[in-house]
């Protein structure tokens, strides 16, 4: 046998060719088994991007349908709650050139709102209670129905089914915790001569500063 | 001032320094004029809850209750919070919304106290030595004085003052800087209260547990604050290990990381704070105010502020009582400009120039944390000159005390590049202004970083919420998903056990057509079918007696178990002695012996309701109902007792209607009134915005508003009708 292999070099080729062919064979099957992927990873990542709303505006029931509509190719321009935020998000990871918001599926709102219920006008059809995709509606049949604020995505899902139209969307007061600088405004005037201010400014600007002088 | 640090080996220079800073003009000689002034108690004072940081403290005090000076009237929620003490005597007159000394201008919760002039505190306790007591002890008066820093960020005391057990405190630090410009409030404190200082000093020390370095980090702008300081360090035998170290007047030395860089030469690495260096650092203020708290038992209820600035008649520090409207301070130094109003374009400052906020009302009171308030002349603070485009020069760079890079920062949060930002440390930028200071282009740095952390935290807060937002979508779905497959399972195990049941009979009806003797087999697969079925039912019991904590639905579970079997024995009894009439003799026996067997199981199942019944009946005494416990062959007897449940809800609904109806017509009839009245409008509403935006539904509405107005009407008869 040894033989046959020295006088054969083709021969020694292809057996050595073949038995290392077998054995990354076997360890590519084995790290095909063991280290499988469950799910599609970008549609995990999408998901994280969309801003869990489940408001269904995209046309799809909740966020990670829409995020795999996504990953299937479908427009990424869809989310109104997300806004052009997160359509530039989903456009970096996804490599591609970032779309405006698709206004068929429904305007992006500025001001973040929670749905509330007029208690004293609410009937206890629970209706609401089934629409709500995260469970933030508390109510009971023929019970007054409430929401919990904290829960509440703002996807105003609930207002459309109420039959007695007691549901509002108010917009979310914001309190001292989460109130934050804004930043300057943007210098939209670069030429100097579109600067009115500036110009008529620059009388009293030598005399401050030898105010400070003074000061100092 | 040369010769005074060369007669005292207790004080000398500061051994580093820290990158960068700035030589802003110092202004601080104007409010050290005069010794430190108080202010009389105004007529109204008004405490935000919120003036710490952490958790709004949370209001013990009603409308109209009367308060004594010292008399705690808010409690601090949770351990990051701080209590509120009435500094004055009077009546709480508000408990509502008021504008807040805050950057933001917004309201919040605000207690108003109209005082009575008479000042009348509570009665404190004192405390003769605190070293009788555990430091544990003097953390919980500190906490319950509602002590917070007075330097400016308004941190817990006693928080700072309990560091975790990790971190072996051997230093700690008295920061009597004041790099501010204008601000004298530390200096006088030192300056006057040197005394108190150095007491404050060592009982911060004896609560950290005696560290071995206290120091006293002080610039050299305030040699007579120095010299007091040192004076009384020199007179006490007790202060052996305080030391004074001062340094070169820098803008901002006075910086927390800072100060600890120039006097201890290490710097606190991004992310940690100074006790992880084994420093705790406190303000002048906050020592003495501590110190006055463990000794005479008085919470925080003033401060020393300095009202300062070119349009006040009186330059000067200010024992101030916390909650005093900013007005009255000003009225009481007198404004030397007749006309300064913030709607006229004055400017009001609380805080520095460089890190304060200009107020957006002079309504708003002095807080724990006000140690200036700043009312510039129109010369003095002329308005910041438009911002032109960045040159490039870097000396935002040079002068960053945090040795970060502002050009770059500058450019990231211009272009909400908020990761890139990060990774520039942009939170390691302590906010101080230098670099908009040196700017060459007046480029507003320091709101451009302000606005990028504050959009950075809030991306993180939704980050947060949306997350859990989908674990909620999430866990809707599997529960709806599952119910569903529940229902299917359920469904599909019915349509099973039909076709089942059908197949049985075809297979006996070919056998028996096929062969009769095969009945045998077909009789004992019947049997086993029935032994099958007798399991549900056992369960089911099982089920009704683990269940019996709920007696009248359980009653009424009972009741028709009951009469179910009961139904199901007479109609197995009828079948049966109706057997013999039919034609076909072969099938005659096998039926019979089916069906009595099923009699015997329905009879079994009977028993074992009644028995349930009965014991149901003897635990629950009061429900009336007692099953019959006769063997239970006709029907009659079962209608009765169905009935009989059946009839009794009746009546009962029908007593609650009754009841419902007759019980306040006339109130029923305002409430239909008034929700009339709020549709009506509701309707009218949307009439006139749909006239306005000529809708074509117009008609629609109107007539939706006229059938509500006369259902109004015809409501409102009713009513008077009622009344009459």
């Amino acid at each position: 046998m040894i033989e046959l292999i020295t006088q054969h070099p083709i021969l020694s080729a292809l057996i050595a060719l073949g038995s290392l062919a077998l054995i990354f064979g076997g360890i590519l099957g084995f790290a095909a088994v063991q280290f499988k992927v469950e799910g599609d990873p970008i549609v995990e990542a999408l998901d994280a991007l969309l801003p869990q709303t489940q408001c269904g505006q995209c046309g799809h029931p909740g966020c990670k349908p829409y995020a795999e509509g996504i990953a299937k190719g479908e427009p990424i321009n869809k989310c109104p709650p997300g806004g052009q935020s997160t359509i530039d998000n989903i456009a970096e990871l996804l490599g591609v050139e970032a779309p405006s918001l698709d206004e068929e599926h429904g305007e992006e709102a500025d001001v973040k709102t929670v749905a509330y219920i007029r208690e004293d006008e609410c009937i206890g059809c629970t209706k609401c209670i089934q629409a709500c995709p995260v469970d933030a509606i508390l109510g009971a049949a023929k019970q007054m129905h409430t929401v919990i604020v904290d829960e509440c995505t703002g996807c105003d899902l609930c207002v459309e089914p109420c039959p007695v139209d007691c549901i509002d969307m108010l917009p979310v007061e914001q309190t001292l915790q989460e109130w934050k600088w804004t930043a300057p405004n943007k210098m939209s005037n670069l030429i100097a001569t579109d600067r009115a201010p500036l110009i008529s400014n620059s009388d009293s600007a030598p005399s401050s500063a030898s105010d400070e002088e003074n000061a100092a | 001032m040369s010769t005074l640090i060369a007669s005292d080996q207790r004080v000398s220079q500061a051994i580093g320094d820290f990158h960068g800073g700035i030589y802003p003009p110092e202004n601080k000689d104007q409010s050290m004029q005069l010794p430190i002034g108080e202010l009389p108690v105004p007529p109204v004072l008004v405490f935000p809850l919120n003036q710490h940081m952490g958790a709004p403290a949370m209001p013990i005090v009603a409308l109209g209750d009367t308060v004594l000076r010292g008399q705690k009237i808010a409690e601090a929620v949770g351990g990051f919070s701080a209590a509120i003490h009435a500094s004055s005597s009077g009546t709480i007159t508000a408990i509502e919304d008021r504008t807040l000394p805050h950057a933001s201008g917004m309201s919040g919760t605000c207690i108003e106290i109209t005082t009575d002039g008479q000042h009348k505190a509570i009665a404190f306790t004192p405390c003769e030595d605190y070293r009788q007591h555990s430091a544990q002890a003097l953390i919980q008066k500190i906490r319950d004085a509602g002590i917070t820093g007075l330097g400016g960020a308004g941190f817990p005391t006693a928080i700072k003052l309990q560091p975790q057990a990790q971190f072996a405190i051997d230093t700690l630090i008295l920061n009597g800087t004041e790099c501010e410009p204008y601000i004298t409030a530390d200096h006088s404190l030192m300056r006057y209260h040197a005394e108190e200082v150095i007491e404050g000093a060592l009982l911060l020390s004896y609560i950290l547990g005696e560290p071995k370095n206290i120091i006293l980090g002080v610039e050299d702008n305030k040699p007579d604050a120095i010299e007091a300081l040192s004076s009384v360090l020199e007179q006490r035998d007790d202060a052996d290990n305080i030391r004074i170290i001062t340094f070169p007047t820098k803008y901002p030395s006075g910086g927390e990381k800072q100060l600890i860089q120039l006097i201890t030469g290490k710097e606190v690495p991004s992310g940690t704070i100074p006790a992880s260096l084994g420093i705790v650092m406190q303000n002048v203020g906050t020592a003495v105010v501590a110190h006055r708290t463990i000794t005479k038992g008085e919470p925080l209820t003033s401060r020393i502020t300095t009202f300062v600035g070119n349009a006040l008649n009186t330059q000067r520090n200010m024992y101030t009582l916390l909650g005093t409207p900013i007005h009255f301070a000003l009225e009481h130094l007198g404004l030397a400009e007749k006309d300064f109003s913030l709607e006229a374009g004055n400017k009001l400052i609380m805080g520095g120039p460089m890190m304060g906020f200009a107020l957006k009302s002079t309504e708003v009171p002095v807080v724990k944390s006000t140690n200036c308030v700043i009312a510039p002349s129109k010369q003095e603070l002329p308005p910041q000159p438009e911002a032109q485009e960045c040159i490039r020069c870097g000396m935002c760079a040079e002068v960053c005390p945090a040795s970060l890079l502002p050009q770059q920062l500058y450019w990231y949060a211009k272009a909400e590049d908020h990761e890139r930002a990060q990774s520039h440390n942009l939170f390691d930028c302590i906010e101080c202004g230098a670099c908009s200071f040196v700017c060459p282009s007046n480029i507003p740095l320091v709101q451009y970083y302000r606005a990028s952390k504050g959009a950075i935290k809030q991306i993180e807060q939704e980050k947060v919420k949306s997350d859990h937002a989908r674990q909620r979508f999430e866990f809707r779905k599997e529960r709806m998903e599952k119910a569903e497959a529940d229902k299917a399972a359920k469904r599909e195990a019915r349509k099973q056990a039909a076709a089942k049941a059908k197949k049985i009979q075809a297979e006996k009806k070919a056998a028996l057509e096929k062969n009769p003797t095969t009945e045998v087999k077909a009789t004992s697969d019947q049997t086993a079918e029935v032994a099958t079925a007798v399991d549900p039912v056992a369960a089911a019991m099982a089920r009704v007696k683990a269940q019996q904590n709920d007696p009248v639905a359980q009653q009424a579970k009972l009741e028709r178990a009951v009469s179910g079997a009961k139904d199901r024995v007479t109609k197995l009894t009828e079948k049966l002695h109706a057997e013999p009439s039919k034609k076909q003799k072969s099938k005659l026996e096998e039926h019979k012996d089916r069906t009595a067997s099923q009699l015997k199981q329905a009879e079994i199942r009977l028993q074992d309701a009644e028995k349930a019944l009965a014991e149901h009946a003897d635990k629950n005494p009061p429900v009336t109902m007692t099953p019959t416990h006769s063997s239970a062959t006709t029907g009659s007897e079962k209608a009765e007792t169905a009935n009989d449940a059946a009839g009794s809800a009746i009546e009962r609904a029908k007593a609650n209607a009754a009841a419902m109806a007759t019980m306040s017509p006339k109130e029923k009839l305002q409430k239909s009134i008034t929700s009339l009245e709020q549709r009506l409008a509701k309707a009218q509403a949307r009439f006139a915005d749909a006239e306005k935006e000529n809708n074509d539904n117009v008609d629609a509405f109107r007539t939706g508003a006229e059938k509500l107005e006369q259902k109004l009407a015809t409501a409102k008869e009713a009513l008077e009708k009622e009344l009459n």
